[in-house]
């Protein structure tokens, strides 16, 4: 069986005098590193320079609003009970009468957060929601954190800002490749 | 004599102090570039955070080894413990006393009287010798370091540092028997003066000059011959149980030792600060500026050039480390035995024989 069209017969004979004494082929080697050392380099800056890591990518949660800026999230518990990693936890409320600007179900969840330390980033609770109301962003990640209460996410950090609004263009890789969305997005620093 | 011997010695030790800085400097900087051109080779950028392109690196390293823990070992031998990462520092900085780094600055007392203090911190006859005897004591510090550390890894890496030095010291001194036959002179800097122009060794000694950097390599310990401390095997080879500086003054004794080799070679084989058409500037600059003047600045000329070529093997040491594997212990010993020696003992008859025979024949045409 033939997995890969790379395999190479293994050959006993004997080594030419050129193979033996070595020093040619020291000399292709030496060739081949300077020719890479001249090379574009290929890294990425990485904190200066992020790139799209397309839009199937799984980053930070979100707390999606709608159009007129009120919560979705209806506090039924469907994400933390799809949760593997049971990261998220909430507590219910009875929506009140005037806050039907902020909350778009009758029920809504006070507190939300999320255990940063937990979530596996798997991405059920996005696919178990029925209100569409939690996404895992593709775009940022959940930053490094040094402190403990940095760990839990409150709906102050998941509760999408209307300002700025998270919103995604493509859902597939393909749709990305139609678009053309481009891989680097920010500009390396000029420094080496 | 007397009146101007201090104005001699205060540039002899002007230049002194400037070897030994500029030694260190080199070794220092050679940590940075060791790691920026493995990245480079890599397609990599290397050291980047520290200072504009990375190059407060080094002083950051440093700093960072002299907050280590300099831990000892419960079961070393304490003494000999401390001792080894010494000898290695020390006789990697005492090779670069006999190498002439430029010919000779000039000054005179009063009129018509001129001294000359040669680029260099002492001018011995047996400068060759003295290169080896100090190389080959360098591996004490090596077998002193790992043998005290009382650790197997330790102790196999020394042991494998001793018989790889022993036996790269062989073809290293026949190959360097050839040159010596050629100059009639130990001292390194009559082997120099020998190159003048682009009369350089490496065209009459090319085999030569193979056999030596090959040594060079095993005796500096690099890569492909690295094998008393390659990590894959001997974890750190003899400087296992090594941390903070005393570490620091192993790996840094391999830069120094490298840089030193570096200058060998481009005395020994690369005209030393000899370039073509250096009497040609030698005369431009005296005729503009002066007798004392132009020899002066012909002499840092030739200096910055001898610089260049030293500094050009330190690359290329490197660019060879990242581009051969490691040999195998039996691979490094066939090729030190059956291979260079007997190739530097056909160079030495080769050039006997052209000594011999070739070198009356052409200068007869020459007549
Ligand atoms: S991504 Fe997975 S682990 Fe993280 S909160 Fe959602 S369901 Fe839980
Ligand atoms: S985020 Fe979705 S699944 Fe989770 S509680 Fe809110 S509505 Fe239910």
């Amino acid at each position: 069986m033939q997995l890969t069209n790379r395999s190479k017969q293994v050959s006993n004979k004997q080594m030419t005098f050129a193979e033996r004494i070595y020093l040619p082929a020291i000399a292709t080697g030496l060739g081949i590193t300077i020719k890479h050392f001249f090379q574009k380099k290929v890294t990425l800056q990485y904190p200066d320079v992020k790139i799209n890591l397309g839009p199937v990518f799984r980053g930070r949660h979100v707390l999606k609003r709608d159009d007129q800026g009120r919560e979705r999230c209806t506090a039924c518990g469907l994400c933390a009970v799809a949760c593997p990693a049971e990261a998220i936890s909430m507590v219910a409320a009875e929506r009140q009468k005037g806050e039907e600007t902020l909350y778009r179900e009758e029920k809504y969840a006070a507190v939300y957060e999320i255990n940063m330390l937990r979530c596996i980033f798997c991405g059920l609770c996005e696919e178990a929601c029925p209100k569409q109301a939690i996404y895992l962003r593709h775009d940022e990640f959940v930053p490094v954190f040094t402190e403990r209460d940095q760990v839990i996410w409150g709906k102050d950090l998941l509760a999408e800002n209307m300002n700025n609004r998270y919103l995604r263009k493509a859902w597939t890789k393909e749709e990305a490749r139609e678009q053309d969305i481009k891989g680097v997005e920010a500009q390396p620093r000029t420094q080496l | 004599m007397t009146i101007s011997l201090d104005v001699a010695f205060i540039i002899k030790a002007i230049i002194i102090l400037l070897i030994f800085a500029i030694t260190l400097l080199i070794a220092t900087y050679s940590t940075y570039a060791e790691r920026k051109v493995a990245a480079f080779m890599q397609d990599r950028i290397g050291p980047n955070r520290a200072g504009p392109l990375g190059l407060l690196q080094p002083i950051a390293d440093a700093v960072k080894m002299f907050f280590k823990e300099d831990f000892i070992p419960a079961q070393s031998s304490k003494w000999l413990f401390i001792l080894g990462p010494c000898l290695s520092m020390l006789t990697a900085l005492m090779t670069s006393a006999v190498i002439p780094f430029g010919d000779s600055i000039q000054y005179s007392s009063a009129p018509g009287k001129v001294w000359d203090v040669a680029v260099q911190a002492i001018d011995v006859n047996i400068g060759v010798l003295y290169v080896f005897g100090l190389v080959s004591l360098g591996v004490y510090g090596v077998m002193v370091g790992g043998w005290a550390s009382n650790n197997k890894f330790s102790l196999l890496g020394a042991i494998r540092a001793a018989s790889q030095n022993i036996s790269y010291e062989i073809s290293m001194g026949l190959a360097i028997i050839a040159i010596l036959m050629m100059t009639g002179s130990l001292s390194i800097r009559h082997i120099v003066e020998q190159q003048h122009g682009g009369n350089w060794n490496i065209f009459y000694q090319p085999i030569g000059f193979i056999i030596f950097i090959t040594c060079a390599f095993a005796e500096c310990n690099r890569t492909p011959f690295d094998l008393p401390e390659c990590e894959t095997e001997l974890i750190g080879g003899y400087h296992t149980e090594y941390s903070s500086m005393k570490l620091g003054f192993y790996l840094f004794a391999e830069y120094i030792n490298m840089f030193v080799s570096s200058a060998m070679i481009s005395s020994l084989y690369f005209g030393g600060y000899n370039y073509p058409g250096m009497d040609w500037v030698q005369a431009q600059l005296t005729g503009a500026m002066g007798e004392i003047a132009g020899h002066n600045v012909a002499t840092l000329i030739g200096t910055i050039v001898f610089f260049g070529k030293s500094l050009f093997f330190v690359f290329f040491y490197m660019w060879v480390r990242w581009t051969l594997p490691r040999f195998r212990y039996d691979q490094l010993m066939n090729l030190g035995w059956k291979g260079l020696i007997p190739l530097a003992m056909i160079n030495i008859i080769l050039t006997g024989g052209a000594i011999l025979f070739l070198k009356p024949l052409v200068m007869s045409f020459l007549k």
